[in-house]
């Protein structure tokens, strides 16, 4: 095992890892192709445009109005100023692959 | 934005076909969805982190008839977009305030 999954955390270069065990690419081309891969998809968040994967999840974008609210130490009222949030909302096949049979054994982290 | 439109864009961008880069886009996810399904929490630098939360066991009720129903305990993945990721996604929105 690579670093980090022994500790439980997938890092980018265990997804890597991954692509290079797979394709016929050197690591390094790997490594850019998930670079790439990560770039556009926040590329496209950033342009306002959600995305969505058949089969994992989509990000969808949502416009917060502004409001006010209290600084809950002081006391101190503040207007929040409006704001665009990133939401993830998880397919059925992801759902279904963490409520899956081998992961009742694991300890939720 | 859907999958095949991303594996389009990421294949326009490197020396890849558009076969061979959809084996990477779909590596991605699986490897993902692979990890959370072992219970391993996900980091990508720049991106953000993906993890799985547990939820209780709770009664719930069916809104149309009122009916009380067990809603079993379940894991449900989580995204946490990183700094740099939520202040993209915020930025063009301050761009457009500021221009109105």
């Amino acid at each position: 095992m690579t670093k980090g999954s022994e500790l439980g955390t997938i890092v980018k270069s265990n997804i890597v890892d991954r692509v290079y065990e797979r394709v016929g690419f050197t690591r390094q081309e790997a490594a850019s192709a998930v670079d790439v891969v990560l770039d556009e998809i926040k590329a496209v968040l950033s342009k306002g445009e959600s995305v969505r994967i058949v089969g994992f999840a989509s990000f969808n974008l949502r416009d917060k109005k502004a409001r006010n609210a209290r600084n809950p130490r002081t006391g101190e009222p503040i207007i929040i100023k409006p704001r665009r949030v990133l939401t993830f909302k998880p397919s059925k096949h992801l759902l279904d692959s963490t409520n899956s049979k081998d992961h009742e054994t694991i300890h939720s982290g | 934005m859907t999958k095949a439109e991303l594996v389009e864009k990421v294949a326009a961008q490197i020396n890849l076909t558009k076969k061979q880069t959809e084996v990477v886009v779909n590596t991605v996810f699986q490897s993902i969805t692979e990890s959370l399904a072992q219970g391993k929490k996900v980091e990508l630098r720049g991106f953000g982190s993906f993890r799985v939360r547990s939820r209780n066991a709770r009664v719930g009720r069916n809104p149309k008839s009122g009916d009380r129903v067990d809603v079993p305990a379940k894991r449900v993945p989580f995204f946490k977009a990183g700094k740099e990721l939520r202040e993209l996604v915020d930025g063009e929105l301050d761009i457009i305030a500021d221009t109105e």
